[in-house]
């Protein structure tokens, strides 16, 4: 079942003086002169403050819309890839939105099960058996038949992040994860996106890479590999957290809490 | 026949109101509104290409999950309306028939009974009829449906996930929409065919049954019934594609999914009325 070429030894993600525009208004540009790479096992946490265009960068990285100028190849296609028979390639890249995105008219289930029940022509029943393993890892079983509107921000999460996974991707991008979350469930994302990253049994112990967008870098310090911050315009890959903290003391502060920045 | 029209034009007082100038803001207005429409007219046009292609090359993709939304939405579009419809179907014929029947005693062509409610009903009233009801319950119900999704980001989502947004949104809704518009004037005309005869009966015409059923065959020809099932499917794939593009084709915000379903209804009745005109001239020239 594994796609057949899931051992890439290339870059996942690459690109060269990629502008990013806004989804709200595709003439505004949130980044320039983005020179990015990603490779297969990264774990990178992309930080940058509210309006800063991490969600443009994320939905660009997507495929959801194209760059608006330079180069972007996703494992070693250029994108956009939007063709019908491009589909499989574009599959192999999982998106998990800041508020789930859920689709209203769907319980939870049906969200989890709507893209494995398409792509694969699968009655409930048979999907059934695929998405149980999905809905007892993400611990919504209670939530099941509930549609998006019942459940709270912090299961709408879980339900958004089971169903980009029920593709089985293997690159994964996650905006905003931790945001707007109670304590509990900001344990529950970073050692769940922690296993993930390692080989998480939902996906046959494949390590996933992994790129998450965040306001603050601090909860992801033991667990990122790779660091960068979008700021000015501007796309900065500062590497490790290490290098991150050397970088500059500035951004460091913008990563801090407002009273903090104030003072 | 040329020069008959241009001389209308020809008069003295004509040509004083041609060379009337108009202020530049009313032409500006006038010319802002054509460009406009035909944005629309282009933009209903390819949206309606594609939707009709994705129809086409995916009839079979994922059918167990976008038939039961046919269904579904069939079901939503025809049958859960059929209640309303009856109602709409005695009162049309009351309509058509109480008004008809005294006059027609008068001059006493009653003959002519089933004559006026295949003229009236089945070919005008019955279709237009079952056309704007739908699009007043269902139609307006598509553009604030997608129009939220929009909003809300879920047809990113599912184009994130590769689903195609036509092929999931968009296709039950016009196939549900082109079937329900059908079946219900269908529905509707019998009903009023019947109650009709209910209303003349009750209003003491000597017509007797049989009589009246002879007078509607008699009426009926077999292009009745072809343009009948063409005009009513084509008035459902029409308000469900006007519903859908407006909700669903540009994007959108929040607060301005109410003026799309304005914007949607307006068309819809502008575009079922300019489809209903090209029908008559197709009678008239069968």
């Amino acid at each position: 079942m594994e796609p057949p070429t899931a051992q890439t030894t290339g870059p996942v993600i690459r690109m060269e003086d990629v502008t990013v525009a806004s989804m709200q208004d595709l003439s505004a540009v949130v980044a320039e002169a983005v020179d990015w790479t990603v490779n297969p096992g990264d774990f990178w946490v992309v930080a940058g403050l509210q309006g800063t265009g991490k969600s443009d960068l994320l939905m660009m990285t997507g495929g959801l819309m194209p760059p608006a100028a330079g180069h972007y190849w996703l494992f070693g296609e250029e994108m956009p890839v939007f063709e019908e028979s491009r589909l499989a390639l574009r599959l192999r890249l999982g998106l998990v939105f800041d508020g789930g995105q859920l689709f209203n008219h769907l319980t939870a289930w049906e969200n989890i099960a709507l893209p494995v029940r398409y792509h694969r022509n699968l009655t409930r029943a048979d999907a059934a058996t695929e998405v149980q393993p999905f809905l007892e890892a993400m611990e919504l079983g209670p939530w099941a038949d509930s549609t998006p509107s019942a459940i709270g921000r912090n299961w709408r999460k879980r339900v958004g992040l089971a169903r980009a996974l029920m593709l089985k991707p293997e690159v994964l991008l996650v905006d905003s994860p931790l945001a707007g979350l109670d304590p509990r469930h900001v344990n529950w994302w970073l050692s769940v996106l922690g296993e993930l990253s390692k080989g998480h049994p939902l996906l046959g112990g494949r390590p996933l890479t992994l790129v998450v967008t965040t306001a603050d870098a601090r909860p992801w310090k033991s667990l990122a590999r790779q660091f960068g911050v979008l700021k000015n315009r501007r796309f900065v890959v500062l590497g490790t957290w290490a290098e991150l903290e050397a970088a500059s003391e500035e951004l460091l502060q913008e990563r801090l809490p407002a009273e903090t920045r104030a003072g | 026949m040329q020069t008959g029209k241009a001389s209308a034009f020809n008069t003295p007082r004509a040509r004083f109101a041609l060379r009337i100038p108009l202020p530049p803001s009313v032409t500006h207005y006038f010319g802002r509104k054509l460009f406009l429409f035909l944005l629309t007219i282009q933009g209903l046009g390819a949206f309606g290409l594609i939707t009709l292609g994705v129809i086409l090359t995916k009839f079979r993709v994922a059918r167990h999950v976008v038939w039961p939304m046919v269904f579904q939405e069939t079901a939503r579009a025809g049958l859960r309306l059929l209640p309303m419809f009856l109602f709409m179907a005695a009162a049309l014929g009351l309509l058509v028939i109480g008004q008809s029947v005294s006059w027609l005693t008068r001059v006493g062509a009653i003959q002519y009974l089933g004559t006026i409610m295949v003229i009236v009903v089945v070919r005008e009233l019955g279709p237009l009829l079952a056309a704007l009801l739908v699009l007043a319950r269902i139609g307006t119900a598509n553009v604030v449906e997608l129009g939220t999704a929009r909003a809300t980001g879920e047809v990113e989502a599912l184009e994130a996930l590769g689903i195609d947004p036509i092929h999931y949104l968009v296709v039950p809704r016009v196939i549900g929409l082109a079937l329900g518009v059908f079946s219900l004037t269908v529905y509707l005309i019998i009903g009023a065919v019947l109650s009709g005869y209910l209303w003349a009966f009750l209003q003491d015409v000597p017509l007797r049954p049989g009589d009246y059923f002879r007078q509607l065959t008699g009426a009926l020809s077999g292009t009745d019934f072809a343009l009948l099932a063409l005009k009513t499917l084509a008035f459902g794939f029409i308000i469900a594609l006007v519903s859908c593009y407006h909700g669903l084709a540009q994007p959108l915000r929040l607060e301005e999914v109410s003026s799309a379903t304005v914007r949607a209804v307006a068309q819809s009745i502008i575009a079922c009325v300019l489809l209903d005109a090209l029908f008559i001239i197709i009678y008239l020239s069968a």
